[in-house]
């Protein structure tokens, strides 16, 4: 009989030479990358080696100043040109993205720590169904429930997390053009380079100047920007923390605000759900993108009387979870992508440990250099823990459970936040029941992370405002 | 090891075949099967990139799973010993090549079969049991048994009747496998085919295995070959989780044999993936999973060359049967 072991995949590495990464990038300020006006300049690193990938600029005051200036200019002519000619501009870069999807995800995995089967198969065809599918939209808003001939907004500033980099500047970015507003984004700090490759993008389809600007920089950036007065519509995704400072700024003033913020979804089991497909569901839900996903199914609520069974199920599934290189194919599970962010999870991992939960993990073997943590799931978790209640955002797992249905709806509602959810079942009628009943912007029913540019995405409560996506992501970009 | 499974199992589970109701409810109670859950995981599994050394063991391992096999109506003595040839030998110029687990012929082939195989170590598999269709009364069906054992049949492959099966006659199905499994004695092993194509949704895939394994079967196989829909990633995928459960609730390992339609090496690489990551080690091992397959072998052959000499030779290098 063959030993468990005799079947290793060796090494499978996508190759690094399909993507050229400059030593230094400038701000892509009216269509030209120009230095930040202070000289400032900051380091992104790859969260798997720690290696230093490039120098990005760093935007002060006065160069937002000039972004917002440029977008200003931009959008009299942008916002003047027929819907059918923006699509035009769209869809070429829909097709460039196609064209360089290989290029894109490579590097997306460098500067995230994302395994490229996620950015390959997942982050890559979804950026460019969200320019197309807006695209699509373009010259059709007078059909899209607005009424006639509805107006864009101006500038748009937008502010976007490290948790999907360019699928975010897709969200953001294709409504936004779609319905005549131009751009100020400014990516994250450690994952600036795709926004900056988007910008070549921008060129290489020969958007007009202006419509589109990218500003690196930190937080004090994105304040800036969102404080600008010239600013129209202001559109973040990131943190619940960051997004309360960011209404406090907004408030009073003309602005127009969506929040995309945290989440704590309940992935609720039922005793007759599907049990193998809701053990994929459950990984898919809290192991993807190393759990840094803000609609992360990360309380599972499993009914009492398949506890056992299914937590056998699920710890059988997660020793065969391979975590190791990124570029890697084979690689199921990343890096997390900071050395900020894996302080974070480790201490609300700690804290759960040190409040009595559970703690288990698969036999698994950290890279000695970057930022790891093994996948970790907790059981014995109540109401109580925080870890049942603290966004973690990484891939731990709490483990909690029920025994009716009424049961699993309060304890899934019982969370400050409202993003998703999901509903394991062979009943139909209990998934239609159950779904009217839970206080959260997505409900997947026999699946989970699932997304698409058709399909509205936004949350409740402190998991925000607004939302993006579908016919509705149109919304916050026109003056209805 | 065990060779063969007992006749009569005692795996703790003999109440649910107590009576058909007992038998439907037990069946009817497994969890269910969400067809677009299931699809997804077996096409992600077929995204492993297997490079390398890895390719080297699963190409080897692979051609060691083969049941090489022929089932035609123009089968003579002599195609079968070329086949039993093929097997025991697969690739002339380099006989580092592993033999096939085993060939597969028609009961009446199996004197062939075993005189062309013999002293190999190659098991002769006989498709008995009015194969493939399976319509004939339970007498045919064991004298058809009983006279591929008696030539010598290492193992035995029975089609259930899908029509008794379709009808909800549970009991019926497992009366007749258990026959069959008697009739095998302790020389030959049983892979009980479920013709999954017929069968048609996943919840009844899922319960032929378990009703196959709780009869007493040492294999469970998706398909005879001849129908539109034979082995599928996903059908096999939900066989190896049915006996994976079987294992952990009973301690009764049962093998996998997918058939049917997996003609290239990369197909069988993806299977292999499955049964690594489904079932596990434990199965990877051409006493627990076989592929039944006849023009598999030479592509997996024709890759093994290839990784040995960097270059991709043709089928003029390698046998044809």
């Amino acid at each position: 009989m063959a030993p468990a072991s005799a079947f290793e995949y060796a090494p499978a590495p996508e190759s690094r030479s399909v993507v050229d990464i400059a030593a230094s990038y400038g701000l892509f300020i009216d269509g030209e990358f120009t230095e930040a006006a202070e000289g400032k300049v900051f380091k992104t690193l790859s969260p798997s080696t720690e290696e230093v990938l490039s120098e990005v600029a760093e935007a002060g005051e006065a160069d937002v100043d000039r972004a917002v200036r440029a977008a200003r200019k931009a959008f009299e002519k942008w916002s003047a040109l027929p819907g059918s000619e923006r699509a035009k501009y769209l869809f070429r870069i829909a097709r460039i993205i196609q064209e360089r999807s290989r290029e894109l995800a490579v590097l997306e995995t460098l500067d995230n720590g994302k395994p490229i089967k996620e950015t390959r198969d997942a982050d890559l065809p979804l950026v460019a169904a969200h320019f197309f599918y807006y695209a699509g939209w373009a010259d059709k808003l007078d059909h899209a429930g607005y009424g006639a001939n509805p107006r864009p907004l101006g500038v748009a500033g937008q502010v976007i997390p490290w948790n999907f980099p360019l699928l975010m500047l897709a969200w953001k970015i294709a409504p936004a053009l779609a319905t005549g507003n131009t751009v100020v984004l400014k990516p994250a700090e450690t994952t600036p380079l795709s926004a900056l490759f988007f910008a070549d993008i921008c060129r290489q389809a020969g958007l007009p100047r202006g419509v589109v600007n990218i500003l690196t920089g930190d937080g004090r950036t994105g304040a800036a920007l969102i404080a600008h007065p010239d600013v129209n519509k202001v559109a973040f995704t990131g943190s619940t923390a960051v997004g309360k400072q960011i209404a406090r700024t907004v408030a009073g003033t003309r602005k127009k605000l969506t929040l995309e913020l945290g989440g704590k979804g309940a992935n609720i089991v039922f005793d007759d759900a599907p049990i193998d497909q809701a053990v994929e569901g459950i990984v898919s839900g809290i192991f993807f993108n190393q759990g840094q996903v803000c609609c992360a199914g990360s309380r599972l609520l499993v009914q009492e009387s398949i506890h056992d069974e299914l937590l056998d199920s699920l710890k059988r599934r997660l020793t065969t979870l391979r975590l190791g290189d990124p570029l890697d194919k084979n690689t199921d599970i990343g890096a997390i992508n900071s050395a900020e962010q894996l302080a974070r999870i480790t201490a609300l991992a700690d804290q759960g440990e040190a409040e009595g939960a559970e703690r288990w993990s698969p036999a698994c073997e950290l890279p000695s250099s970057g930022y790891w943590f093994a996948p970790t799931l907790f059981t014995n978790v109540t109401q109580a823990h925080t870890v049942a209640r603290d966004e973690i955002f990484g891939p731990v797992l709490s483990v909690l459970t029920f025994r009716t249905p009424d049961e699993a709806v309060a304890k899934a509602n019982n969370t400050p936040y409202g993003l998703s959810a999901g509903i394991w079942t062979e009943k139909g009628s209990r998934i239609l029941a159950v779904a009217n009943k839970l206080r959260a912007g997505v409900i997947w029913s026999n699946t989970f992370n699932k997304f698409d540019p058709t399909s509205p995405f936004g949350g409740y409560k402190e998991s925000g405002f607004g939302r993006e996506g579908g016919r509705h992501g149109l919304e916050a970009y026109l003056d209805v | 090891m065990p060779t063969t499974a007992s006749a009569a199992p005692a795996h703790g589970l003999a109440d649910v075949t107590a009576s058909d109701s007992t038998l439907r409810r037990f069946l009817h109670g497994l969890p269910g099967v969400d067809t677009v859950g299931l699809e997804a995981r077996a096409a992600s599994l077929g995204t492993r990139s297997i490079k390398t050394t890895a390719k080297a063991y699963a190409l080897d391992l692979a051609i060691s799973m083969v049941d090489l096999t022929t089932l035609e109506g123009a089968d003579t003595p002599g195609k079968v010993r070329a086949l039993g040839a093929k097997a025991v030998r697969p690739d002339p110029t380099d006989r580092t090549a592993p033999s096939t687990a085993a060939v597969c012929v028609y009961p009446d082939m199996v004197p062939a079969a075993k005189e062309a195989v013999a002293g190999s170590g190659v098991k002769v598999a006989s498709v008995a049991t009015a194969f493939p269709a399976g319509r004939a009364s339970l007498a045919v069906k064991l004298a058809d048994v009983r006279e591929a054992v008696a030539a010598g049949a290492d193992e035995v492959d029975m089609v259930i009747d899908r029509g008794a099966f379709l009808a909800g006659h549970y009991m019926k199905v497992y009366d007749e496998i258990t026959a069959v499994r008697e009739a095998c004695g302790t020389s030959a092993r049983l892979k009980v085919i479920f013709e999954t194509g017929e069968l048609s949704t996943y919840d009844n895939i899922r319960r032929a295995s378990w009703l196959g394994m709780l009869a007493g079967a040492d294999f469970i196989k998706t398909s005879t070959g001849k129908v539109a829909v034979n082995a599928t990633p996903a059908n096999t995928l939900l066989m190896l989780e049915a006996v994976r459960d079987f294992r952990a609730q009973t301690g009764v390992q049962v093998g996998v044999k997918p058939a049917g339609g997996i003609r290239t090496a990369k197909d069988a690489i993806k299977f292999l993936v499955l049964v690594n990551e489904t079932a596990g080690g434990d199965w990877l091992d051409n006493h627990w999973f076989r592929f039944g397959a006849s023009s598999l072998l030479n592509d997996l052959l024709m890759q093994r060359q290839k990784l040995a000499t960097g270059r991709y030779s043709g089928p003029d290098y390698v046998t044809v049967d």
